[in-house]
């Protein structure tokens, strides 16, 4: 590995052409090290990883051996024959695509490059792309969506014929995922269709550079190949702190109300501010927060997915412009893009992850040699430890990127089709070309004609659809599309991103008879199960602005202005990171020893004095788990530190076993850092006396067969599996002819799960459902991994009251629903009322 | 598809609980299995089968579970079974589409006339399967008057009385707890009746849609929810929009 921190030796740039030396020294500039040396490695022929902080000119370093090489190319006279794409660029982004062209195009400019450098992305007018196709670019910059569309075209081969380099951007972000393992596939193609290619992977630090190394480099079945890597260390050390405030810091919560003020005087004091937060209920509130206190009128903008795209791309171009104070954003303004002179990152919430933390921070400033500067905004205690937990570890470089994981079958199978509606294609060839992308390295012949047969014919046991197969393998012994619909279909569904159905949001007014008016601004998308939960009359924080729910009409959810100052917030799906294990070691460490806590304020580590007193504060390994009474119940606290997905899920499992002992379980609450679970019988008298005793309780054998017997009916698998039959192309998303989309999808994914679960127990997708859960959503790894730490290191506290520690899950009660199965008895409920309500004589009464 | 669980699991199939109700005058018994029995006359009604859906699907390339017509089958055997009737009428859309009836596999017209035997089947047209049931037993007919009922597919008479009607696939919901519980459901007025869609994969629209305004008077309009082993009957008025 090479290690690089100081500015380039003069010789090395001798390497470089004539324009390129002029240029850096017009600008007064050298070319760094990391640059060079990446071109020098490409030049001999190896693929590289490179990574670097934010502001280390990782673009430019990209970019070079491309721009080199076609500057040394000779020119092509107009009628040689047909040229294929150069580069490839591909960034997770649309955004980043456009934005990169823009900052590439200066410098090519200025050195007078003979260079052609385009995009492509979902908004590329059909003419540009089909120009594209006739008379390809130099370097094409685009997103891996686009790349599988572009690999499945009859004229694929041609075009990618010459590609020399492939540049992937944001590495890291992108790897992870199913657009990563789909990207991964549409790389093994792309060496197929041109073998002298190259790999550069551009990524911010990881904690597993071997793993992405692997996956630039094809595999071959007997050994495993490897990228080169170049990290480039160094750029200032930001200059991160906890916000240091007068008020009380709530002992629960997500609001952070109480450093509204505190926040507002930071902006005030900066230039640009940025701030995060980690869900868009979050930004709905501390945008409408900050705009109740903004005496000065400050421009402060809202920034979230949900957001209508025009109203997005306003806020986008007056922060590029340096119009705006302050954003509030999620996620969406994560990666790379250069927001102009962002002077200060407010991160307010927990960060749930060091490295996510340290890639906002790094929105800041986007000078490698500037410090950035960041403040942390707990919205609670216990996030007041891991923001101190997150501090610390940003300072010591620690990282908790997610592994890249297992190539996912879905996704496979998307693939398989894609690659059908290429050209006809040899089971055996296209085996062994999917084989050599890492994520499918390990995948199996078997598992690999399932999912053929799956595009085929849909992998059923009982095969009666053969005559109307979208694949058929053909005498000559190659698989092929049956007909050109198939294709128009595939290319019509193509990528991993499936959204929930979801509904635009229109702002209408009441005429003077009471009657919605039509027309209205349209604010943005909301998730159809958020509605349903809705009824009329009710209020939520949308757009920035506090809503009435009047209604749906059509596929529109109508709201009209309201006058509550008490809304009900969103409470969206999306954007809910769980604690990373990381963080929650260092959270544990804390707890169990004084010296960590020495950096806490003085309001937190009152706190945990007083549990100590009281109760106990766990060790590092201990699992600690606190019964008390309260009211008519008992409860049960268990500090597990292992995020909401786990404890989730330890719930449902933990609730099952305790109403088999008999105890009545009524429910359970699940935060990043405790479960709390409540019963009508005595669970601290039943531990006690060991019936069932707390290790009995715990054992990891629950993860057999209660686990199966629970997942079966879970709706977090029915979630899961629309997704998976949406990639895998067994559900449209959009169907030739009528492009539908969410709720308009003309069967239910949740039918469909319930025939075949009762049919066909070992389809292929329900196979690909369960891995999805255990990885994701249910995080049964973490569980797993939990449980086996904790074992025989459970200590029980039989309270008589609540511990000061067991505050923060208890105040979620009543907040958090239990996502129960058995809906059955809220009916039960619904129809005794009535029966009630007959009997007292009152013929409309019971309010619904 | 706990209705499946419930038709197929033996003994404790019988322990059910059924709503009794009453339209134009003539008695009506509301099966959680999702049949209306009329035990005057012995009259079966169920309605939007939608037989051979997945397959229709896999015609035109999504490749749908092949196992939904099973499933309905199963489900319409045991309803069968707990009534006895004289005679089945099936109110129409008993097909997904127009060669669903001839192209269904030959083991599942067996089971059909098997079910048939020794009973009346009417098969009713409806807007899915307006050329009838092909190869099949029974009669098909886009309309029936029988029992002092009107049947056909989608409502239609303006004042509704006496009508049993399908079409709409009406589903309600509840509000408890801030929960939302949402089931298909037979919706009466005691004048006209809505039957809840029969097969495995047919979704439901809600009551309040304003496809289902006209059709009944809402103080006196009752749904007879579908539960996992009895009906609940909710009052229009107490249901979720």
């Amino acid at each position: 590995m090479n290690r690089i921190d100081s500015p380039s030796p003069e010789s090395d740039a001798l390497t470089l052409p004539a324009p390129f030396l002029r240029w850096f020294a017009e600008k007064g500039w050298r070319p760094r090290a990391h640059q060079l040396e990446l071109l020098s490695r490409a030049e001999a022929g190896e693929s590289t990883l490179l990574i670097a902080p934010t502001g280390a000119g990782k673009t430019l370093a990209g970019f070079l051996p491309s721009l080199v090489d076609v500057t040394r190319r000779d020119r092509m006279p107009p009628s040689s024959p047909f040229v294929g794409i150069h580069t490839l660029y591909i960034s997770p982004l649309k955004a980043l695509a456009v934005d990169i062209e823009r900052n590439l195009m200066k410098p090519v400019g200025e050195m007078g490059l003979p260079v052609r450098i385009e995009n492509r992305t979902g908004d590329t007018p059909q003419g540009k792309r089909l120009r594209q196709k006739l008379n390809p670019p130099d370097l094409l910059l685009t997103t891996p969506e686009q790349l599988a569309l572009l690999l499945s075209d009859g004229e694929a081969t041609r075009f990618f014929k010459d590609l020399r380099y492939v540049v992937l951007d944001e590495l890291h972000s992108l790897v992870t995922s199913k657009r990563g393992h789909l990207l991964s596939l549409g790389l093994a193609r792309l060496r197929r269709l041109a073998p002298r290619l190259q790999t550069i992977g551009l990524s911010a630090t990881v904690a597993e550079p071997m793993e992405l190394q692997r996956w630039l480099a094809a595999q071959a079945p007997d050994r495993q190949n490897h990228a080169g890597l170049i990290t480039v260390s160094g750029g200032a050390k930001p200059e991160i702190s906890i916000l240091n405030t007068e008020n009380h810091v709530p002992w629960a919560g997500h609001s952070a109300r109480y450093a509204i003020p505190d926040i507002y005087a930071a902006i005030k004091q900066h230039g640009t501010t940025l701030l995060f937060v980690n869900t868009r209920s979050q930004a709905e509130m501390l945008f409408q927060e900050l705009w109740t206190i903004n005496d000065d009128s400050l421009p402060i903008a809202l920034h979230h997915g949900s957001l209508d795209v025009a109203q997005r791309r306003k806020v986008e171009a007056a922060m590029a412009e340096n119009r705006l104070r302050a954003v509030v954003a999620t996620s969406t303004l994560d990666l790379g893009i250069d927001w102009g002179d962002v002077d200060l990152v407010v991160h307010v919430g927990a960060p749930k992850g060091a490295s996510r933390l340290a890639q906002r921070i790094g929105r800041a400033n986007h000078r490698m040699d500037e410090p950035s500067r960041a403040i942390l905004v707990p919205a609670n205690r216990f996030e007041v430890m891991e923001c101190q937990a997150a501090l610390d570890a940003n300072y010591i470089g620690a990282q908790d990127t997610p592994p890249v994981g297992k190539g996912a079958l879905d996704v496979l199978a998307q693939h398989v089709l894609g690659m059908a509606c290429a050209r006809p294609f040899d089971a055996l060839e296209l085996y062994e070309e999917i084989t050599s992308a890492s994520p499918y390295a390990d995948l199996s012949w078997e598992t690999f004609e399932r999912v053929v047969d799956l595009v085929a014919t849909g992998g059923y046991a009982l095969r009666t659809y053969e005559r109307y197969a979208r694949i058929r393998k053909t005498k000559d012994g190659l698989w092929r599309v049956s007909n050109p619909f198939v294709a128009q279909q595939y290319r019509l569904n193509v990528g991993t991103i499936v959204e929930s159905p979801m509904l635009n949001v229109r702002m209408v007014k009441r005429n003077q008879r009471g009657s919605l008016g039509r027309g209205g601004i349209s604010l943005g998308k909301v998730e159809e199960s958020f509605l349903e939960m809705l009824s009329p009359g009710d209020t939520f924080v949308f757009s920035g602005k506090v809503v009435r729910f009047e209604g749906i009409r059509e596929n529109e959810c109508l709201v009209s202005q309201a006058f509550s100052f008490d809304p009900k917030v969103p409470s969206y799906a999306g954007g809910k990171f769980p604690l990373s294990t990381y963080l929650a070691g260092q959270v544990r460490e804390m707890l169990a020893d004084p010296a960590r806590r020495a950096g806490l304020p003085d309001q937190v580590r009152d706190w945990l004095a007083l549990q100590r007193d009281v109760s106990m504060l766990p060790g590092e390994n201990e699992l600690l788990v606190e019964t008390f009474p309260r009211g008519s119940r008992h409860y049960m606290v268990i500090y597990a530190f292992e995020g909401r997905l786990a404890h989730q899920t330890l719930g449902m499992l933990l609730t099952r076993r305790l109403d088999r002992a008999g105890l009545k379980p009524l429910g359970f609450v699940a935060t990043d850092y405790s479960l709390g679970i409540w019963a009508l019988d005595d669970m601290g008298a039943a531990f006690e006396a060991r019936a069932p005793s707390l290790g009995q309780l715990f054992d990891k054998d629950m993860l057999g067969d209660d686990l199966e017997a629970w997942l079966n009916e879970s709706f977090l698998l029915k979630r899961t599996f629309r997704n998976c039959a949406v990639i895998a192309g067994l559900i449209d998303q959009r169907h030739p002819g009528k492009e539908k989309t969410g709720r308009q999808v003309t069967v239910s994914a949740d039918l469909i799960y319930d025939v075949l679960r009762m049919h066909e127990p070992d389809h292929i997708l329900l196979e690909a459902t369960r891995n999805d859960a255990a990885t994701g959503l249910l995080d049964i790894g973490r569980l797993g991994s939990m449980l086996k730490r904790i074992k025989g290191h459970i200590t029980h506290r039989r309270l008589d009251r609540i511990s000061p520690l067991a505050v923060p899950v208890m105040l979620e009660i009543g907040k958090e629903t239990v996502h129960g199965e058995a809906h059955d008895f809220l009916l039960t409920e619904a129809a005794a009322d009535e029966l009630i309500n007959e009997a007292m004589g009152g013929a409309h009464g019971a309010d619904g | 598809m706990h209705r499946l669980l419930h038709a197929t699991s033996g003994p404790a199939a019988n322990t059910f609980l059924q709503a009794a109700t009453s339209v134009n005058g003539v008695a009506a018994v509301c099966d959680p299995l999702g049949g209306l029995f009329l035990p005057e006359s012995r009259t079966l009604v169920v309605s939007d089968l939608h037989l051979e859906k997945g397959s229709a699907f896999a015609r035109r390339g999504m490749m749908l579970p092949p196992y939904d017509t099973l499933a309905t089958l199963r489900i319409l055997e045991a309803v069968v079974a707990r009534h006895d009737p004289a005679t089945v009428v099936s109110l129409g859309d008993n097909f997904h589409d127009r060669k669903g009836s001839a192209a269904m596999p030959e083991i599942f017209r067996q089971m059909i006339a098997a079910m048939a035997r020794g009973r009346d089947w009417i098969w009713i047209n409806g807007n899915h399967d307006p050329d009838g049931a092909v190869g099949l037993p029974g009669a098909s007919m886009d309309e029936l008057r029988h029992a002092g009922l009107v049947f056909r597919h989608e409502p239609s008479l303006v004042d509704g009385l006496g009508e049993i009607a399908g079409h709409l696939h009406p589903s309600a919901t509840v509000r408890r707890r801030e929960r939302c519980v949402r089931r298909a459901c037979f919706a009466t007025d005691g004048r006209r009746l809505l039957m809840p869609a029969f097969g495995v994969t047919t979704g439901g629209l809600d009551l309040r849609h304003r496809a289902m305004s006209g059709l009944f008077e809402r103080e006196r309009l009752v749904a007879h929810m579908l539960g996992r082993d009895r009906i609940y009957s909710v009052r229009f008025a107490n249901l979720l929009g």
